[in-house]
């Protein structure tokens, strides 16, 4: 037997192969996705810092924007590994709301509210799972599965919280207490919860660029049949990336009952999940799925946010903020698309 | 004699009434060569490889693994015995690296699920230079995408061998590839051979599969119809050999 027990021998390596880059060619081609959502918001901040430089030099501007930011940075991060993963979740806001109202619920019943907002998360997350299963499990397409999800959700919120007399939960108890100053508390002028959705970006980033989890979700989206013969458990990743997805949720119902002080069952969902939404593709997530950026997206998220405070303070009427909002999304998307890489297909 | 890594013999398989193969007799030795299946269209060669991979299992016959019968041949045990099946362009993930590419669902992680990357990117480099990969334009962090059709198929075999495959099976790895393309393709495949993998390679195209063969396998029908090697032959010699096969077919058809 001795025959069979080969070794590979060792071969003589090629040594014209380039070696890995670490240069800044390499690096601006790795980013260029993340490198040209950060373009595109720099160019959209020095318009607003010329059209109003007094408002844009001082620091009330960016509060108001950082109060509300974390809310869509917290939203759109998962939401990139959903897309990437081939996928789309269109049930988010909904599922925030439902989240929301386990949390004011059992808040208001007294409580502790770490505790309620533990519950807040895993009824987010529990959503996600049934989306999840849903599209891999059924194999129900997730752009129709998590629409029909989101009026079921919606649904949930307004009929069940129809309580006696009760249209909404207000909050404004929580303030001042340790639970509301660690989330949502002031550090100097900065909000609290800006901190914690840096956290949560950083934790994402890991996520996505180093753990295997985010490599599965790019190979699962890039080429499903590919990563299922080669061993991946594709059901799985995107059933993950989903229960990521409502996880997540739940952490932005929290933070937007704390913010705003009150649980509304009739809260329009649509302008926070198309923002969201713009905020992933301006931020250089393409739409068919493998490739996406987390630090991109949050640049996406500043910029889908600046351009509602900053058009009207550079002195248009409010009437056109929805056209100069689009405007910008369109010239964004066409941006990204110009500074695709050429590939050979 | 010598073991023989594989050895199948008396295989049968039919689909239905369509008998795909009859009494098949095949063979790799026990040091690494590379053996060209050669045959047209609804010869039989897809159904032998497959059966060779465990996708299929046969009506009649016995395999041997290093001179051991074995039973219940599935895809995992053809993968745990060292067989690889390499596709053409199948089963990569184009907008990811090389790297990625080559460790997809065999991750190497450290604490917590982290891949250790540096590892990974080290690992790619240098099996990509064993297979004599040259390119001054691409490095084992280069996006799959951006390569050529050749090179691509490089980047399954450096796979492939990662996984220390003894027997590498190789389905029309030229198809659609320019001609210097397919030498390249050829190359990564000698290299592998003197790595000590053993390759079986697919082809319609006798020409490629003389460049890089050392034997030479014909299947017609579902039958061996001609074993033979490069010493006992040339590439015309084979062209003619087919196309009396071909001719005696269209004879005994009409």
């Amino acid at each position: 037997m001795a025959v069979l027990d080969k070794k590979p021998k060792s071969l003589d390596l090629s040594e014209e192969f380039r070696r890995p880059g670490r240069g800044i060619t390499d690096f601006l081609d790795k980013n260029r996705r993340a490198l040209s959502a950060l373009l595109v918001f720099v160019i959209l901040m020095l318009f607003f810092l010329i059209a109003n430089p007094k408002v844009f030099l001082g620091t009330g501007i960016y509060e108001a924007v950082f109060t509300s930011l974390p809310i869509r940075i917290v939203l759109v991060l998962p939401l990139v590994f959903v897309i990437v993963s081939g996928e789309i979740d269109l049930s988010f806001v909904s599922n925030m709301t439902l989240s929301l109202w386990a949390f004011a619920a059992t808040a208001k019943a007294g409580w502790n509210p770490f505790l309620s907002a533990l519950l807040a998360v895993s009824v987010g997350g529990f959503v996600g799972l049934v989306n999840g299963l849903l599209v891999t499990r059924v194999g129900l397409p997730s752009l129709m599965t998590t629409l029909g999800m989101s009026f079921l959700l919606q649904g949930l919120a307004i009929g069940g919280a129809r309580g006696p007399g009760t249209t909404g939960i207000p909050l404004t108890f929580l303030e001042g207490t340790p639970f509301y100053n660690i989330f949502v508390g002031r550090i100097g002028n900065l909000p609290a919860q800006m901190v914690w959705a840096l956290v949560f970006l950083v934790v994402a980033t890991l996520l996505f660029n180093y753990h295997k989890f985010g490599s599965h979700v790019c190979c699962v989206g890039d080429n499903l049949e590919s990563s299922r013969e080669m061993g991946i458990h594709t059901a799985r990743v995107k059933t993950l990336a989903f229960v990521y997805m409502g996880m997540a949720a739940g952490i932005a119902g929290v933070l937007y009952g704390l913010i705003y002080g009150v649980f509304f069952a009739r809260f329009k969902p649509g302008d926070l999940m198309l923002a969201v939404l713009a905020s992933a593709f301006i931020g250089g997530t393409p739409t068919w799925g493998g490739v996406g950026t987390m630090i991109g997206a949050l640049f996406g998220a500043c910029t889908v946010r600046f351009i509602q405070t900053g058009i009207i303070e550079a002195g248009l009427t409010g009437f056109w903020t929805q056209f100069f909002n689009g405007l910008i999304v369109l010239l964004a998307l066409a941006a990204h698309k110009l500074h695709e890489p050429r590939y050979r297909y | 004699m010598e073991t023989r890594f594989l050895e199948l013999k008396n295989i049968s398989k039919s689909f239905g009434r369509v008998s795909a193969l009859d009494q098949v007799n095949f063979f790799i030795k026990g040091e690494s060569e590379i053996v060209a299946l050669i045959g047209d269209n609804g010869a039989g060669k897809s159904t032998l490889i497959k059966i060779i991979s465990g996708v299929y299992t046969p009506d009649s016959g016995e395999i041997h693994i290093r001179g051991e019968k074995v039973d219940r041949w599935s895809v995992t045990q053809a993968r745990a015995a060292g067989i690889e099946t390499v596709y053409q362009d199948r089963a990569l993930v184009l907008q990811q690296t090389i790297a990625r590419n080559i460790f997809m669902g065999r991750e190497r992680t450290g604490v917590l699920g982290f891949v250790k990357g540096r590892l990974q990117l080290a690992e790619a480099d240098r099996l990509m230079r064993t297979i004599g990969f040259t390119s001054r334009v691409f490095a084992a962090d280069s996006v799959v995408a951006k390569l050529s059709g050749g090179e691509r198929q490089g980047v399954a075999i450096a796979r492939a061998l990662y996984f220390q495959a003894d027997l590498m099976i190789l389905d029309e790895p030229t198809t659609a590839l320019s001609l210097t393309e397919s030498e390249k393709v050829c190359d990564f495949i000698r290299r592998a051979k003197e790595g000590g993998t053993s390759c079986i390679f697919i082809s319609h195209n006798i020409y490629h599969a003389y460049d890089v063969a050392e034997r030479f396998v014909v299947l017609d029908r579902g039958k061996v119809v001609l074993e033979t090697d490069r010493q006992h032959t040339t590439a015309e010699q084979l062209v003619k050999d087919m196309q009396e096969i071909a001719r005696c077919n269209q004879e005994g058809s009409a």
